[in-house]
């Protein structure tokens, strides 16, 4: 069962694919021909072995490009994996209602959960209709609107994160696209609830931050987070957006799940199934939900009000400097 | 401590849309393309006498500009990057972190500290334009914080002037984290009945005006400053269409909503002290 979009590092997968297919769909592989078998398991255990290798192996820019994967799970292909009666909640009282983040209750496990995420869209009308996953003003004000009635019903919030940022256009200037972001940011840190962030693809700077304010902040393997797309970053430090440029710039930007816990943004690198998440969603799914449950245990053991101060420090913290001398706090 | 008097050139020099004309005693105004006298221009807190354009100003200019003489008592002026990513791309980030720092005197961007606006106490933060395009790093995410901290806990009210870039791409996830650290810090300041006076000039832009620039109290903006989330080239490249004339300016933010006032370089000492009464503060 050959995956029908290859990447092009994937490129000996394909080949190993072909040679399986031609052995499988050969005329004379009905008939008794009981060698071919052993060679079919041979080149089996190489497709699985091949995989291995090249997804333990990826390259920060190959990462980006599972991340961006055309079949990798969306945020509402995890919902149907991992919540019970979901209820989807529209619209931000004030302008609209933008697809591309998605609010609603759930039970996740044994509790009832507010969702948040991003959604990238999966045919082309949806994409559309989503911007690919880049959300507008009254995206991230509908969250926030959402969770200030978390925090009311005392509900634990669960925010997934998958945008390549928001949504750079004229009506999201004039809506005050810097301002919704900075109030989610600014507002989300004082919610006493407990507030969970899992970044299942792509981490786009502000836009991804703007739900990701948490008290716990997990990443997919192969996802990423960074401040700016490699291909915005190549463009301009190395003058010019190309394969080469930004292989470089993803990996000077540092901005795999290995690198971003080495920097203390994320807590948590979820493990994802070989080959990736697209691979066996229902796996992957499996893997957020057990960390979600576990996690949920121990915050909402928690009082609510203690969760705020431990929350700013936890930011307070990212980004250290050199203090040569003692500061003047006089 | 570092000292307020260096005087930069920078707007003249590197500046994107200022000026071609060789550094001397003249200049052309790119708003009217009149020549004017530079010493005048300079003695007029860099705006064109002829047609009011507002020059950038480089972060100890606008101290000049903002406090009274020589009430500004800098701090945390000494804190240092410490590249964490050891980020290189044509260049090495620590050489241009040194390029910055001999061409400015400064050790990173942003000054902070106490000063005085028409006698009135404040904390006041100025995003250096002058150094790195006055991008946020962890340096600059860190002097804001503990200036609202700062504030905070000493009841002041708090004017953080931003002229920025947006955040540093060579401090990756690190920098963007900065955005979420001065906006809670902003929350508890907030909690606790401060006034924060953000003022928006020439050209604040990306994680900058998406974090603390936009959660003034009070938001005003210098004259046709470019305030914006996403850079106008940008915008235009995903909608392919024309953008309408002084998109993304300070006219075009009030006229949306996004913003207070638009104040004159001039007015600017005035319209913050007159807040600061009306605040009670």
């Amino acid at each position: 069962m050959a995956i029908p979009y290859t990447l092009e590092f994937e490129k000996p997968l394909a080949e190993i694919d072909a040679a399986l297919d031609a052995l499988e769909r050969d005329p004379a592989a009905g008939e008794a021909t009981p060698d071919r078998a052993p060679a079919i398991a041979e080149l089996k255990k190489t497709q699985r072995d091949t995989l291995k290798k090249i997804y333990n192996n990826l390259t920060p820019w190959e990462t980006v490009r599972v991340a961006r994967h055309p079949d990798r799970p969306l945020f509402r292909d995890y919902i149907r994996r991992i919540v019970k009666d979901f209820v989807e909640l529209h619209g931000d009282r004030r302008f609209g209602d933008d697809p591309a983040i998605v609010t609603g209750f759930g039970r996740i496990g044994s509790h009832k959960c507010l969702l948040v995420g991003h959604h990238k869209g999966k045919d082309t009308n949806e994409k559309l209709a989503c911007h690919f996953g880049c959300a507008h003003p009254e995206g991230y004000r509908k969250a926030m609107l959402k969770m200030r009635l978390a925090e009311k019903y005392s509900l634990p919030i669960v925010t997934f994160v998958d945008t390549p940022g928001a949504y750079p256009g004229l009506g999201a200037e004039q809506r005050g696209q810097a301002e919704a972001i900075a109030v989610n940011m600014r507002d989300m840190s004082t919610l006493k609830t407990p507030i969970l962030s899992i970044v299942i693809g792509e981490g786009g700077s502000g836009g991804a931050l703007g739900i990701a304010v948490a008290d716990r902040v997990a990443m997919l393997e192969h996802a990423y987070y960074s401040v700016i797309s490699p291909e915005g970053c190549s463009a301009i430090l190395w003058k010019e957006a190309n394969p080469k440029n930004n292989a470089e710039a993803a990996t000077a930007l540092c901005l795999t799940a290995k690198d971003n816990k080495r920097f203390g943004i994320v807590d948590t690198i979820i493990k994802e199934p070989v080959g990736g998440a697209h691979r066996d969603p229902d796996k992957t799914a499996t893997s957020i939900e057990r960390w979600i449950v576990d996690q949920l245990a121990e915050l909402t053991r928690l009082k609510p009000e203690s969760l705020p101060p431990k929350r700013y420090e936890r930011f307070r913290a990212l980004g250290k400097v050199g203090e040569p001398r003692r500061s003047s706090t006089s | 401590m570092t000292q307020i008097s260096t005087t930069s050139r920078w707007s003249e020099t590197t500046g994107a849309a200022t000026t071609r004309v060789p550094e001397g005693l003249w200049l052309r105004c790119p708003a009217c393309a009149g020549m004017i006298y530079r010493k005048q221009m300079e003695a007029n807190q860099r705006v064109c006498p002829d047609c009011e354009h507002h020059f950038r100003v480089s972060g100890t200019e606008r101290v000049q500009y903002l406090a009274d003489e020589g009430s500004f008592e800098p701090m945390w002026a000494e804190l240092t990057c410490v590249d964490p990513l050891k980020f290189v791309d044509l260049k090495a980030y620590k050489d241009r972190l040194a390029a910055e720092q001999a061409k400015t005197g400064q050790i990173e961007g942003a000054l902070t500290g106490r000063a005085f606006i028409k006698g009135r106490a404040v904390m006041l933060g100025v995003l250096d334009l002058s150094f790195f395009m006055g991008t946020l790093s962890s340096v600059v995410g860190e002097k804001l914080t503990r200036a609202i901290e700062y504030a905070t806990e000493h009841d002041l009210p708090l004017v953080i002037v931003s002229g920025s870039g947006g955040a540093r791409m060579q401090e990756s996830t690190l920098s963007l984290m900065q955005m979420a650290k001065t906006s809670a810090a902003l929350a508890r300041f907030d909690q606790a009945g401060g006034l924060f006076v953000s003022v928006l000039t020439d050209p604040t832009t990306g994680g900058v005006t998406a974090s603390f620039a936009m959660l003034g109290d009070l938001i005003i903006a210098e004259p046709k400053a470019l305030v914006g989330f996403a850079g106008p080239r940008v915008i235009q490249q995903t909608i392919r269409q024309e953008l309408p004339e002084g998109f993304q300016r300070s006219e075009f933010l009030l006229k949306s909503g996004i913003i207070d006032r638009v104040v004159h370089r001039h007015q600017l000492r005035n319209e913050i002290a007159r807040f600061i009464d009306y605040a009670g503060k």
